[in-house]
């Protein structure tokens, strides 16, 4: 459906990726569906932790959602005694994704099929005709109904955020962040109870590193958006840094509010119109909310998560993978509990500027989509990630691509190319 | 008390729907929020979200300026492939209240076409609308689009 040719696998010889050249990313990784089947079975179904819920989002016992790590889907399940399993959304018989709406409250899953029961755990608890009918059939007498429940998936939660893995993380959720993208990530919700506002969810054309490299990256932001850089909302003249976590798998880009001024810099953005104003400047009110000076905050946590923090808009961001092409951008907004109705409507203006519609987001959809467009039918081209110079390092401007080589170099790492 | 709106009403409310269509697929976007009350909302939300009580929208707009301020940015500020889009509207069913608003839902469809690509199924859904009798004619006051799939295809532009 997209613009886009097929994926063709390419040779082994244009598959060279030289150890020394992180600074240039090969174009063979957005399209070859080897590469793509390496990716799930070594990123996503690997030893990582893979954002899959808010806890708000299930407050119940029996309360549940939909969710997916790279292109898998899981359940994310309350149970009885206050805890949150996930588990694979795969019936322990036939296969069958038994789950079809996307958030709900039940006391236990039932399969359609041959209405096989689970309990909120993902233990097996009901298989009908299990000792035959008038005795006949049935399942073998040697039949464990405790080792055929669903595929449970290990658990990490921190200040309502779920986190899921397939492997088996040999790093606490706290570790596996590290000490500086932990204090981000607690900025925004330690001691605070989450409501969430609402879903949005678009497919976007590309391969899903674009996104990864598109929220790493700074420098774009002052040239591709109009909206973030007329309003002075993030920009490169501004007091900004981009973090990494000393894996450079995680990153954070941080940056405070300037004005709509002429200056060296924005003389260099053809994208500042100085005159540009708002027929209702109610949709740019930000009031401000955490501590320090920082006005956006864009955190990156390897290998499927965006949190947003810009003005009083919030997100979470997760990416979830549709084949070498395609991946589904899924946007949950939140507030706070304690938000007065003002806050509560500035977060719904704000949110103009976010989603599939969104001011700001709409040019990164659509370049990732022309991207995408450029780099599959040009498998032994490459691309090139060397603004800033060729090293993985935290810096304290925006003039840099160097979160991206961070991600690039962990990348590597884990998938062994 | 409500009541069903003569017949005179019914061609002026699908007049309306035409001219708002027509706006949006012919690239008249200056037209569109001369269709509404200056005092007025407009919001794009899935399905999945309206069933909730979820109030996050994709387009959020609360006065006729807001409205302005999305066509500024899809004629101005924001970066996109250029597409070509067709809203079609049918089945709608309206009634009047005593005091004279006029509340009105119909089923829509929009498809899309990108550059070099066929033509594709882009957004379906249904318009909840309350209009006004205004000097000039009929205005949206509320115009609330509920669509059915949440997942967009890339990106969503141009008004539904």
């Amino acid at each position: 459906m997209g613009p886009l040719l097929g994926d063709k696998p390419p040779s082994e010889e244009r598959r060279h990726w030289p150890a020394d050249r992180t600074s240039r990313v090969p174009f063979w990784i957005y399209s070859d569906p080897e590469i793509y089947r390496l990716e799930q079975e070594r990123i996503f179904a690997g030893p990582s932790w893979s954002y899959v819920a808010l806890e708000a989002e299930i407050p119940r016992a029996g309360d549940f959602k939909r969710s997916d790590i790279g292109d898998k889907p899981v359940i994310v399940v309350r149970d009885e005694a206050g805890g949150v399993n996930v588990v694979a959304n795969r019936c322990a018989h036939r296969g069958v994704a038994f789950c079809q709406q996307a958030q709900g409250n039940v006391k236990e899953f039932l399969c359609p099929y041959h209405q096989w029961t689970y309990d909120l755990r993902g233990n097996l608890i009901g298989v009908p005709f299990r000792r035959g009918y008038r005795g006949q059939g049935g399942m073998p007498a040697d039949f464990a109904v405790e080792a055929n429940g669903l595929q449970k998936l290990r658990v990490a939660r921190r200040h309502g955020a779920v986190f899921a893995s397939f492997g088996e993380p040999e790093e606490s959720l706290e570790d596996y962040l590290g000490p500086l993208m932990l204090g981000y990530f607690d900025r925004v919700f330690a001691g605070r109870e989450l409501v969430p506002l609402g879903g949005m969810r678009q497919r976007i054309r590309s391969n899903w590193k674009l996104m990864a490299e598109n929220i790493k990256d700074p420098y774009h932001a002052s040239l591709l958006h109009v909206f973030l850089v007329t309003f002075g909302l993030f920009r490169l003249d501004q007091r900004s840094s981009v973090e990494m976590d000393e894996t450079g798998r995680h990153a954070v880009l941080v940056s405070r509010k300037g004005e709509q001024a002429v200056n060296d810099a924005t003389r260099q953005m053809r994208s500042f119109k100085p005159d540009f104003t708002l027929n209702d400047a109610r949709l740019l009110d930000p009031v401000r909310e955490f501590a320090g000076d920082a006005t956006v905050v864009m955190q990156t946590l390897w290998p499927n998560l965006i949190i947003q923090q810009q003005s009083n808009t919030l997100a979470m961001r997760q990416l979830v993978t549709r084949g070498p092409s395609a991946f589904d951008l899924v946007w949950t907004f939140f507030g706070y509990a304690d938000d007065t109705p003002e806050m509560r409507r500035r977060r719904l203006r704000q949110a103009n500027l976010m989603g599939p519609s969104g001011y700001v987001s709409i040019d990164d959809s659509e370049v990732m989509m022309a991207s995408q467009a450029g780099i599959s039918p040009y498998p032994g081209a490459e691309g090139l990630f060397e603004m800033g110079g060729r090293e993985a390092r935290s810096e304290d401007h925006m003039v840099t691509e160097g979160a991206i080589r961070g991600f690039y170099r962990h990348y590597r790492r884990v998938m062994g190319i | 008390m409500t009541a069903a709106p003569s017949l005179e009403l019914r061609l002026a409310i699908e007049d309306l729907n035409s001219a708002y269509c027509a706006a949006l697929d012919d690239g008249r976007y200056e037209e569109w929020p001369e269709l509404f009350a200056e005092d007025c909302l407009y919001r794009i939300v899935p399905r999945d979200n309206y069933e909730r009580d979820l109030p996050i929208a994709l387009m959020h707009c609360e006065s006729k300026g807001m409205l302005k301020d999305r066509v500024i940015a899809v004629r101005q500020t924001a970066f996109y492939l250029p597409r070509f889009l067709r809203h079609i509207v049918s089945g709608i069913r309206s009634t009047v209240e005593a005091d004279g608003t006029i509340r009105s839902t119909a089923n829509y469809l929009v498809v899309q076409t990108l550059p070099e690509q066929p033509t594709e199924l882009f957004n379906s859904g249904r318009y909840l609308d309350v209009i006004l009798r205004e000097e000039g004619g009929l205005r949206f006051k509320e115009r609330l689009c509920v669509f059915d799939s949440i997942v967009v295809p890339n990106s969503l532009v141009v008004p539904i």
